[in-house]
């Protein structure tokens, strides 16, 4: 079944430039017994329709990155625009350009798929008729069988939940989709699955796709370009091919290697994993 | 979105809130069964007059002392609950793990918090009016004097405050994730204590008389007291409606702008997230 996204509302196009999503010198610390510099001075820019994977081992300020991205959290300095807006000045329109899936589905535990749906529509203008209709189409790509649309959702599996996530966050057909690491915790075929909804996605639709994983081989399989985060800063960017070809390995694991020193695994430290 | 949508965004949180009623709905029960025990147990204290002080109390002051102590207890309820779902707003997302995708949404602050306390007054509505009800089974409640319009009006004044006072102590989990709700309901505890809910404020030392001139509840119980049991009408309670406005129109403007530099600093500090 093909998945329209046109049919929710679109933000007005005059924004849209060639880059969704364009990041300048940005930077976070968070205060604690010891200042820890969560993302140290990041500039990059996500191509409008591109898939782009931010890979870092655990701690390595991806997912402080994708916060600030999606406005939860400031950042010390830098600016951040979503297609041509800035995250700061004009947060309203960023939010509903934006949307994105956690590693934690993070649901109203008792509310059943579809009322978490609905009411994330209502949030961004849809009437409950509308996002009823589209959750429902939404929920059954992503193969989730009607009789499960009404049960509470700490009864769905850790897998359902997380499709029914991302199905929250195709329901307002962001502009730009923030997915972090969306596949952490499923099962193989959960995970496959939702690799391929993503793909799909992008090829289908006009979604630029911002995605974080530590997994090397989610992060080849689906992203066009892929910057690679280490203590904060980003070490390389570029396809895999060519990053390949700039650091003179065979594959992204050796890459990540010769531009962090570690093996992705052994790259989470305690202290990484305080960031 | 234009000022029109908001309405439509406010509703989204009136429904939410009313299907996780319908989700929690045995919890719902115990509240509605403690607030009715609770009542029902000032007024068995009421109707124990004469036994407990040992002396002799005629009949018609037993009915009125059991009113009295009824009012109370049914407005602080009331505004008890309007106080406390709005204090827990962050609170209560953050343990479902759902604050970053409302924060996300984009839904003006103002509209959000307009449709939360939709929401919570038809919940502080349902379970009141539930208890109210369940309390008149069991004890007989003399109304025959009572002006309800007037009662009813200082309910609503009251309710406008205690909207500002819950809106700015929802700030205090976004300052503090670990205790921030605790300090919440030492807020709440403290202006119960004030207000004259079961007893005349006269009977407080002079540090609580002096936080029950602030309190919104110490006006809105007292005039609710005077219209239900003698009967006064709204333009006799002015001396308990106008501060209770004052208390209003002041705590939505200031707990709003303290909301919102909460916001601010949360989003600074990283705390605006499901874990604290």
């Amino acid at each position: 079944m093909a998945l329209d996204l046109r049919q929710a509302p679109r933000p007005p196009s005059q924004e849209v430039s060639g880059h969704a999503l364009v990041a300048r010198g940005v930077a976070k610390s968070f205060r604690g017994k010891k200042t820890i510099r969560a993302v140290d001075g990041v500039s990059l820019h996500v191509r409008r329709g591109e898939i782009y994977g931010l890979l870092g081992a655990n701690g390595s300020g991806k997912s402080t990155l994708i916060r600030m991205f999606s406005t939860l959290l400031s950042p010390d300095s830098g600016d951040v625009r979503v297609f041509g807006h800035d995250i700061a000045a004009e947060e309203l329109a960023v939010k509903r350009l934006i949307n994105r899936v956690s590693v934690e589905a993070s649901f109203f535990k008792k509310l059943s798929a579809m009322e978490n749906l609905i009411y994330a529509g209502r949030l961004y203008g849809q009437t409950g008729s509308e996002a009823r209709a589209r959750a429902r189409t939404i929920l059954r790509r992503l193969g989730i069988a009607d009789d499960r649309f009404d049960e509470p959702l700490e009864k769905l599996s850790r897998g359902m939940q997380q499709k029914v996530a991302i199905a929250r966050a195709f329901l307002t057909a962001p502009m730009l989709l923030l997915l972090d690491e969306p596949t952490t915790g499923l099962d193989i075929r959960s995970k496959r699955e939702v690799q391929t909804f993503v793909r799909d996605l992008r090829d289908g639709h006009d979604a630029t796709i911002l995605l974080t994983t530590h997994d090397l081989d989610e992060a080849e399989r689906l992203s066009d370009r892929i910057g690679i985060l280490h203590g904060g800063r980003l070490v390389a960017e570029g396809s895999a091919d060519e990053l390949a070809a700039q650091h003179g390995g065979a594959d992204l694991e050796a890459v990540f290697m010769t531009v962090t020193g570690r093996r992705l695994e052994d790259a989470d430290t305690p202290e990484d994993r305080a960031r | 979105m234009v000022l029109s949508d908001q309405p439509k965004l406010a509703y989204a949180f009136i429904a939410r809130e009313v299907a996780l009623m319908k989700r929690y709905w045995l919890w719902e029960i115990v509240w509605i069964v403690y607030g009715a025990v609770t009542s029902l147990s000032v007024a068995y204290i009421g109707l124990a007059a004469p036994a407990i002080s040992g002396g002799q109390v005629d009949e018609a002051a037993v009915r009125r002392f059991v009113l009295y102590l009824l009012v109370g207890t049914i407005a602080w309820r009331f505004l008890g609950l309007v106080f406390e779902n709005i204090a827990e707003i962050i609170a209560w997302e953050r343990w479902e793990g759902t604050i970053e995708y409302t924060f996300m949404a984009p839904v003006p602050r103002l509209t959000h918090l307009a449709g939360m306390c939709g929401g919570t007054i038809v919940r502080a509505l349902v379970i009141s009016l539930t208890t109210l009800g369940a309390v008149a089974l069991f004890v007989p409640v003399d109304l025959s004097r009572a002006n309800t319009l007037s009662a009813l009006g200082l309910l609503a004044v009251g309710t406008v405050a205690f909207i500002g006072l819950g809106i700015g102590s929802a700030c205090f989990p976004l300052l503090w994730t670990e205790k921030g709700l605790q300090m919440a309901y030492i807020v709440q505890a403290v202006v119960l204590l004030v207000s004259g809910v079961y007893y005349p404020t006269t009977v407080l030392p002079g540090a609580l008389q002096a936080l029950s001139v602030i309190s919104p509840a110490t006006y809105v119980i007292e005039g609710m007291r005077r219209a239900l049991l003698d009967g006064a009408d709204l333009a006799s309670l002015w001396p308990f409606v106008w501060p209770a406005l004052l208390i209003g129109a002041l705590s939505i403007p200031v707990g709003l702008r303290l909301f919102v530099w909460a916001e601010r600093f949360a989003k600074r500090t990283g705390r605006l997230k499901r874990s604290g």
